[in-house]
């Protein structure tokens, strides 16, 4: 191959590339304000790290009232005044009222699943990660990534104040069904809070789609010479099925929306018949039904897994080979299982509804689908195993949040199969059980993927390292911590104890549990401190962490540390390099690792 | 190595190209229709299954049988005639699109004027029968018309014909904002100094879905 117009790229096999001083990363000359930097950045770096502290943030707000209704469930009743002074007249007396309770489970839910998880980890890794990997400058359109990122913003700030309206947030839990979400004498939170809800998820779906349209574009057209696509790093590949999943999904969300909001607003029953409200009466509407909105939801709710478990997987794949010094095993398997798991997305979502009155035929087809894949999940689960297997692991932060990410993958996955199975769902659907599984599998697992791209990308984000024994601390009090908040619960709902209840201490068949709660309790609110622990590592390494001395510190083959330290604006100081080979060249031929850039040798064999 | 230079022009998957020949703003543009075509895909299944499961309907021909200064008893005519109208918007923005190509600047000119006055048209239209309909008493949440077996129908007739034909005059608004946009940017020779007319090609895809998806709108509304 042609080799010319390469440059800045050595062919030092195993080597770590010589650092390259300051004046390297001032390639770009044009004039920039702070505002043009840092607030409407149109830098792919800068956005990415938008996205990521305003993900921060939110995790930090969800995560909180998570540990608010956990204090109701481990002690319902009991009076802490630091409740009504957090909560005000949501918590008079130092109890969470029930409507409160309700506003902070659904504001918990879909503040984690779409600003954290979705927006806060494949925005945060599609933005940063897409073109420094592929080669490019930056994304096709720097204009419509910040507008993503803005939209975003605005969501967030739709959501926020929403909490501060007199009649309270939503409350109808994060999939909004109604009669609930679509009447607003049906609930305070069906009032105000829930068009604002509306307004933020809307402004969230424009976000999604104008981020996903430019990583699609970008991943296609603007690779590097040479950079084929099998030759993409994983987490490229698994950032191009979320950005296809988003695109096609969330507009099916949109217009399950649009319907909701008219019959909020504008007297239609699109989703409404036969309604009888306490105080108010029978209502006039007729012939709509609750199940299509279910079904309009559950057509983006599920690929939304996939879209926050997708981009956990691709990080998991890079920083696992990485550090294991090995090769990823099974690279067209990993690709392949990648895009069966985005196919098998669009057609599973009435598991979601099996008890719903969904017809009891069209759910066998549902579980088959469902259960299929399985068959994907346990591919890459396998090539991750023998990734590990023999490798020369090297326990960064970052690999053990990636073998982290493996573990609560299985332990989630495996009840994945129990509640894929429309008979047993009969029993454990709405129970602790769907509770431990989905935060398991989706959200710990997910959140583990996103801890690991933060450990190995941290450095090229900001030219520090992060403290380590902070780090190690962190990781090891998480993952122990979110087995036992979340293990028990498995127990609770085989029991038969239902999710969403505001007070379990009534029932004399969930006194057995009184303890476990409170221990869940407890767990939480020690497994929240150690996140605020992650955030000073994470904001005082960003100023004062011990700096990068070289250009590759992990020794890893991708192209984003062939870039400058502290990478400008278009990334590589001249010409972008030539990749000549996939990415997970490691210990291959006795060299420790080969770069994307090294051409092949005349006595290698080829990918 | 070597001895593989020779097939590097036809890697069109090999990265340093675009492996369709195109920009990024086309493969956008297409990805977008693609999730466009969700939404209305959407909004379509969602009202097919509250049609399939309501006991009755109205019959179009009853209810869609007006025409402006012609009175009633024309079933299907001026929805007919917006149709035609749409279809013709689409041949004259071809010609414009084809006019780009050409880089003949008085021929996109006049063609996406007339492609203008084409969706300024139907819109016109639309917004004729829906006043004549909202006349007739029907709108979101009220419904006069009857089932086609003169039982009571619910509303979802009309919230859904309200819903989705708005939903697509909205699409057909945009797209005439979008072709306004691409005169006035011909008419100042935007694209004369950037040496292409590929705006217009973008602009013509999206019209052409627009298009295209009241090919279904239409058939569901007004001829099941």
């Amino acid at each position: 191959m042609n080799n010319e117009g390469v440059i800045g790229t050595q062919t030092d096999v195993g080597h770590v590339h010589a650092a390259h001083h300051d004046h390297d990363g001032d390639h770009h000359h044009h004039h920039e304000t702070f505002i043009s930097k840092y607030i409407f950045s149109m830098d792919h770096k800068m956005i990415a790290k938008q996205f990521l502290i305003t993900g921060m943030v939110w995790a930090i707000i969800g995560g909180l009232m998570s540990v608010l209704f956990r204090m109701q469930l481990g002690y319902p009743g009991e009076s802490f005044p630091i409740l009504e002074t957090l909560l005000g007249k949501w918590a008079k007396g130092g109890t969470i009222t029930p409507e409160a309770y309700y506003a902070l489970v659904t504001t918990h839910g879909t503040v984690l699943v779409f600003f954290v998880l979705t927006a806060g980890l494949s925005g945060t890794f599609a933005n940063f990660l897409i073109p420094l990997q592929i080669g490019a400058r930056d994304m096709a359109s720097p204009f419509m990534n910040m507008l993503s990122y803005w939209f975003f913003f605005a969501a967030g700030v739709v959501m926020l104040s929403s909490i501060f309206v007199e009649t309270g947030p939503f409350s109808g839990g994060w999939t909004a069904y109604p009669p609930l979400s679509a009447l607003g004498s049906a609930s305070p939170g069906s009032k105000t809070g829930m068009d604002l809800w509306l307004i933020s998820m809307a402004l969230f779906v424009v976000s999604s789609l104008l981020g996903g349209l430019n990583y699609i574009a970008t991943i296609l057209n603007m690779r590097t010479k040479g950079m084929s696509m099998t030759r993409l790093p994983l987490t490229i590949w698994a950032l191009f099925f979320t950005a296809i999943l988003g695109v096609l999904s969330f507009p099916v969300l949109l217009s399950g929306f649009i319907l909701l909001i008219f019959d909020r607003n504008f007297g239609t029953s699109f989703y409404l018949s036969d309604i009888f409200i306490q105080g108010v009466g029978a209502l006039p509407n007729e012939g709509g039904s609750a199940i299509l909105y279910q079904h309009l939801f559950w057509f983006l709710g599920h690929p939304e897994v996939y879209i926050i478990i997708l981009p956990a997987m691709g990080i998991v794949s890079e920083v696992m080979s990485t550090n294991a010094r090995k090769p990823i095993f099974g690279y067209m398997a990993m690709l392949g299982s990648l895009f069966a798991i985005a196919v098998l997305a669009f057609v599973v979502w009435a598991h979601h509804m099996f008890v719903s009155g969904l017809n009891p035929f069209l759910g066998s087809f549902f579980v088959l689908l469902t259960l299929l894949i399985a068959v994907p999940s346990a591919i890459k689960v396998f090539n991750w195993l023998t990734t590990l297997w023999r490798g020369n692991l090297r326990f960064t932060a970052g690999m053990l949040y990636s073998i982290g990410f493996v573990s609560m993958f299985i332990s989630g996955g495996l009840t994945g199969i129990f509640l894929g199975n429309s008979a047993l769902d009969i029993h454990l659907h709405d129970t602790y059980f769907i509770i431990a599984h989905f935060h398991i599998v989706m959200g710990v697992a997910g959140i583990f993927g996103m801890y690991a791209g933060i450990y190995h990308w941290f450095p090229k984000m900001f030219g520090r390292y992060l403290n380590n024994t902070l780090s190690y601390i962190h990781f090891w009090v998480t993952l122990a911590g979110a087995y036992l908040i979340f293990w028990p619960m498995h127990y609770e709902g085989l029991a038969g104890m239902p999710r969403r209840y505001y007070d379990y201490s009534n029932w004399e068949s969930f006194k057995q549990f009184v303890g476990l709660n409170q221990f869940i309790t407890i767990v939480a609110i020690i497994v929240f401190a150690t996140q605020l622990l992650f955030l000073f590592n994470f904001f005082y390494s960003m100023y004062k962490g011990r700096k990068v001395t070289s250009q590759n510190p992990w020794g890893s083959n991708t192209l984003e540390w062939t870039t400058p330290i502290n990478p400008g604006h278009g990334n590589w100081v001249g010409e972008i390099p030539e990749v000549h080979r996939w990415a997970y060249d490691y210990g291959k031929d006795g060299h420790d690792y080969i770069s994307q850039t090294t051409p092949v040798g005349a006595d290698e064999s080829r990918h | 190595m070597a001895t593989t230079a020779i097939t590097t022009d036809t890697k069109w998957w090999g990265g340093g190209k675009s492996p369709f020949n195109v920009e990024y703003g086309k493969l956008m543009m297409w990805y977008f229709l693609m999730s466009d075509a969700f939404t209305f895909g959407a909004f379509l299944i969602a009202y097919g299954t509250i049609r399939f499961s309501s006991t009755g309907w109205p019959d179009p021909n009853e209810v869609f049988q007006s025409f402006p200064g012609l009175g009633s008893g024309l079933p299907l005519m001026f929805v007919s005639l917006m149709t035609f109208i749409l279809i013709i918007s689409s041949v004259t923005m071809v010609l414009a699109v084809r006019a780009g190509h050409e880089r003949n600047k008085a021929a996109v000119v006049k063609y996406l004027f007339w492609t203008i006055i084409g969706g300024i048209a139907f819109l016109s239209c639309q917004a004729w029968e829906w006043h004549h309909l909202h006349e007739e008493g029907a709108w979101w949440g009220r419904n006069p018309f009857v089932n086609q077996d003169g039982t009571a129908s619910s509303t979802n007739f009309t919230n859904f014909f309200f819903t989705i034909t708005g939903f697509h005059g909205f699409h057909v608004f945009s797209g005439v904002v979008i072709n306004i946009i691409m005169l006035i940017m011909a008419m100042t020779d935007t694209f004369e100094r950037r040496g292409h007319y590929l705006m217009i090609e973008k602009a013509g895809l999206y019209w052409h879905f627009v298009d295209l998806v009241w090919v279904f709108v239409f058939t569901c509304f007004y001829l099941i």
